[in-house]
């Protein structure tokens, strides 16, 4: 259904959604490849001269580059782990007949809607706190030493937070998968004498590997860039400085722009290398 | 008045050529149906006359006024799709009073002329309601009150009648007919059922694969079709297209005769076979007699009352004066 | 596909379910409970679960020392101005997409899908920059045009998978009746997709109420949401976790109660539709 008419009125009613979001990505895009080749110092100097590749060189030659790699690595691999394992182990058990399945969906669901700040100083707090906190009690209750977990775990704390903040998301996405599985395959697979073991493994898990796909690509992308939970709780410190921290430390802490710009289109190159995962599945959704 | 002439009207999506250029006149106050089977691009002319497809070249004519360029919505035309469309935030009130609403057209005449439909259709009772209350030939005809009141220079139908079911498909042909003597103004009806092209309309378009095949009135199409689509396409059962020595016989590549054309009887006939498949409608049987010689089988109507079986060998007559005699092409001779 | 379960299974079920569900739950409902408690009882070791004096003092001194109700009206106004102004540009759009594909339709909406990728902290320097140039730092409407154009993408996807499902010949109809294109998306189109639009706005104001990277790092004071009210509390003095729950507590309760409304929504909003 499309006349000439339609046709270039939709081009003009696309254009403002269109203009708009390509101004957001290649004005400030454009910038910081611009500022990734300079010596920027917005309260050293100002702008001291192209530099050519120093700063990407710069970047991943300091000292702390490695180490943040490795914590954003463990950040998003244990919170990957933790959340698609439990995720599907929820999904399966809550798509099963039970009373108030509604009540406990929302139980479940809650924390994803906590704003990232409440959640990480809820948890510094309130549970992880060496004097104060829930866990200690727990611990002095059982006659151990509390621990000061952000200190002496800060890796395992943040990814405990962050997986309490994402395992709704898998869970519901995996449990809405699970939900469109047909039930006579699996009665099917009952009739040829399947025990529950090979029909989790030979049917339901197949059936669920485009959803958990997408749970690990969507989370990644959003992994790659938590921010807050770092701000409030270590605020980089004690080998918690992700990459993404460490770029913005660069850029707005130490302002050396520079710098901070070659990490940023690291991370963005990063980012894109799984967008472009992503893309490819939901685009194959969209001919269907 | 609503006159449409169609010049060299073309149409082709990307490489596609659906339509070839053709040529065609619907005159002010006639029924016209177009018809063919499914794919053979009867929907497509009828969006293109009603400006929701561009064509690809030639011009449209509505009251001899070009209307190649003109968007829908300032054609003039009422359209009936195939699922209604009827809007079904609205009641069917406000359904019918939209276009009027568009037009800018006064509350007081606007009541008017529904109140004025709502009585024709029937609908009377109903306009508070939503469609989603409706049944389909109520739904049915709200999409017809709400092209009615705008009082349009022809009415569009898209296979409107093909969500009903059966019973109700004949009341609805009945009602669009009537409406049609009472407005007396022109109606373009796409349908992929020759019985509903025979019924209602005064002129029959026969289209296959974008290509016009015949135009002509019911009986003109019946009584001489001009090439061996039409023959088939019009007429139910089929008529019978026989091949071989036997339309040689005749002079002609194919021979037609229709099922009412031929007498069946236990002997004395010139072809003869055995019954298979015999279809009793009560006011007529149908036999389907195979082993003629002739090729396919061979389709009979005869009397409620004959009583052939199974198996038995019967004898065919059939009748000369009607014989439909058609070239190596397909085209009718003489 | 019924099948009669044992009532013993289901009992084992239902018995697992609720108490990981409440496990899962039990950070938001000690929060909420400890917002109710006097500071004393919130460090009480061992902790007091519901035997305790009941106060809403926390809710009065949070609302009096740190001027709550400024942050609060910043997040509204940022979460509802970023969604609905995001909404009126991504009917339109949506419209084109669904109604009217083109070839390019999928590349166009694969694109706007990768703009949502692009790592905020990329683009950091140059915002902030921008923000200074044109006046924008630290108000709302910065941040309201901010949070417009990062959930942009999700906004248009969701509405083009909801307008997909409306039947365009209903829209044909209404061309046909005369209406023009202002009328057939005002009157027609819109009013068809209210409850698809409704879920939209709805995971968005969520999306935007709790974003926590531009609210933190393009405001200071005037323009600050909830997010800042409360990472504002991350270093305090003396006892403060009653008040700090009651802050959270009202940071997080408009929009819990939003959320579980939204739930279904949830799945097609953030996976763009790719499960269903």
């Amino acid at each position: 259904m499309a006349t000439q008419h339609s046709r270039s009125a939709a081009r003009a009613m696309m254009a403002p959604a269109v203009v708009l979001l390509l101004g957001w990505m290649l004005i400030p895009l454009g910038m910081t490849l611009y500022f990734s080749f300079k010596k920027y110092l917005p309260l050293r100097g100002g702008d001291l001269g192209w530099v050519g590749f120093e700063n990407y060189e710069r970047f991943v030659s300091s000292s702390a580059f490695w180490p943040s790699v490795q914590a954003t690595l463990i950040i998003v691999g244990g919170v990957l782990a933790i959340t698609v394992t439990l995720g599907i182990l929820f999904a399966l058990l809550l798509d099963q007949p039970m009373w108030g399945q509604g009540v406990v969906r929302i139980l479940v669901i809650a924390p994803f809607f906590v704003m990232p700040t409440v959640s990480a100083l809820v948890w510094k707090n309130m549970f992880m706190d060496p004097n104060n906190g829930l866990f200690a009690h727990l611990w002095r209750f059982f006659g151990a030493d509390p621990v000061v977990w952000l200190t002496e775990a800060p890796l395992f704390s943040i990814v405990l937070i962050v997986s309490w903040q994402w395992l709704p998301f898998a869970t519901l996405i995996l449990l809405t998968a699970i939900q469109s599985l047909d039930g006579e395959q699996l009665e099917a697979a009952e009739m040829d004498g399947a025990p529950t073991i090979k029909r989790f493994w030979y049917i339901i898990l197949p059936h669920l590997s485009r959803a958990i796909t997408i749970v690990i690509l969507i989370q990644t992308i959003f992994l790659l860039s938590i921010f807050a939970e770092i701000f409030v709780t270590t605020g980089g410190a004690f080998g918690t400085k992700t990459l993404t921290y460490l770029i913005y430390q660069r850029v707005l802490e130490s302002q050396n722009v520079g710098l901070g710009s070659a990490g940023g289109v690291y991370a963005i190159i990063l980012a894109n290398i799984v967008a472009i995962f992503l893309m490819r599945i939901v685009g194959k959704n969209l001919d269907a | 008045m609503g006159r449409i002439v169609l010049e060299q009207v073309s149409k082709s999506f990307g490489d596609t050529e659906v339509i070839p250029p053709l040529d065609l006149a619907i005159e002010d106050g006639e029924f016209a149906v177009f018809v063919g089977p499914s794919g053979c691009g009867k929907s497509t002319l009828l969006r293109l006359i009603a400006g929701l497809e561009d064509t690809s070249g030639g011009r449209i004519l509505i009251d001899g006024e070009d209307a190649t360029a003109v968007p829908p919505a300032k054609r003039g035309l009422a359209m009936v799709f195939q699922s209604y469309a009827l809007y079904p935030h609205m009641t069917v009130r406000k359904n019918i009073a939209f276009p009027m609403r568009m037009a800018g057209i006064d509350r007081a005449e606007q009541d008017r002329r529904i109140e004025k439909a709502a009585a024709a259709l029937n609908l009377t009772d109903y306009l508070h309601r939503r469609p989603g209350q409706l049944s389909g030939g109520q739904r049915q005809r709200v999409a017809i009150g709400r092209a009615i009141v705008r009082e349009p220079a022809a009415f569009l139908f898209d296979e409107p009648l093909s969500n009903l079911d059966a019973a109700l498909r004949v009341g609805m042909r009945l009602e669009i007919s009537e409406l049609h003597k009472r407005l007396d103004t022109t109606m373009i009806y796409v349908t992929h059922d020759q019985v509903e092209a025979m019924t209602m309309a005064d002129k029959i378009v026969v289209l296959r694969a974008g290509v016009i095949e015949q135009v002509g009135s019911p009986l003109e199409l019946y009584k001489t079709p001009r090439n061996t689509f039409v023959a088939g396409f019009i007429g139910s059962p089929k008529m019978n297209l026989i091949e071989g020595p036997e339309a040689q016989r005749h002079g002609a590549h194919t021979i037609g005769i229709r099922p009412e054309h031929i007498a069946v009887s236990a002997e004395g006939g010139p072809w003869s076979g055995v019954v298979g498949v015999s279809e009793h409608l009560g006011s007529d049987t149908f036999f389907h007699i195979h082993d003629t010689g002739l090729g396919d089988m061979i389709t009979v109507r005869a009397d409620g009352e004959v009583g052939f079986r199974h198996g038995d060998r019967v004898s065919l007559t059939p009748r000369m004066d009607v014989l439909h005699k058609f070239d190596a092409n397909g085209l009718r001779i003489a | 596909m019924a099948r009669a379960v044992t009532t013993r299974r289901k009992t084992i079920n239902t018995a697992l379910a609720w108490a990981i569900g409440l496990l899962i739950f039990f950070p938001i409902l000690w929060t909420i409970l400890t917002s109710f408690k006097t500071e004393g009882q919130a460090i009480a070791d061992p902790p007091i679960f519901f035997f305790f004096d009941w106060t809403l003092e926390n809710y009065a001194i949070v609302q009096e020392r740190s001027n709550y109700m400024r942050f609060l009206w910043n997040s509204v106004i940022i979460a509802i101005g970023s969604t609905l102004l995001g909404v009126a540009i991504a009917i339109p759009a949506a419209w084109s997409m669904a109604f009217v594909p083109s070839k390019r339709t999928k590349d166009i909406l694969l694109w706007m899908l990768s703009t949502k990728m692009l790592p905020a902290v990329g683009v950091l320097y140059p915002i902030y920059l921008i923000f200074i140039e044109l006046g924008l730092l630290d108000s709302r409407a910065g941040l309201v045009i901010v949070l417009m154009l990062i959930n942009l993408p999700i906004i248009v996807w969701m509405l083009y998978t909801y307008f997909k499902e409306i039947p365009g010949e209903i829209l044909e109809a209404a061309r046909m009746d005369g209406a023009s294109l202002r009328s057939e998306i005002l009157y027609v189109l819109t009013p068809m997709a209210i409850p698809g639009i409704a879920s939209t706005v709805l995971l968005n104001v969520i999306l935007a109420w709790n974003e926590a990277f531009w609210t933190l790092n393009l405001t200071a004071v005037n323009a600050a949401p909830l997010t800042a009210f409360i990472a504002s509390y991350s270093s305090p003095e003396g006892l403060f976790y009653a008040k700090l729950s009651a802050a959270s507590t009202m940071a997080i309760a408009p929009i819990l109660i939003l959320g579980w409304f939204s739930q279904k929504q949830l799945v097609r909003g953030l996976t763009f539709g790719a499960v269903k």
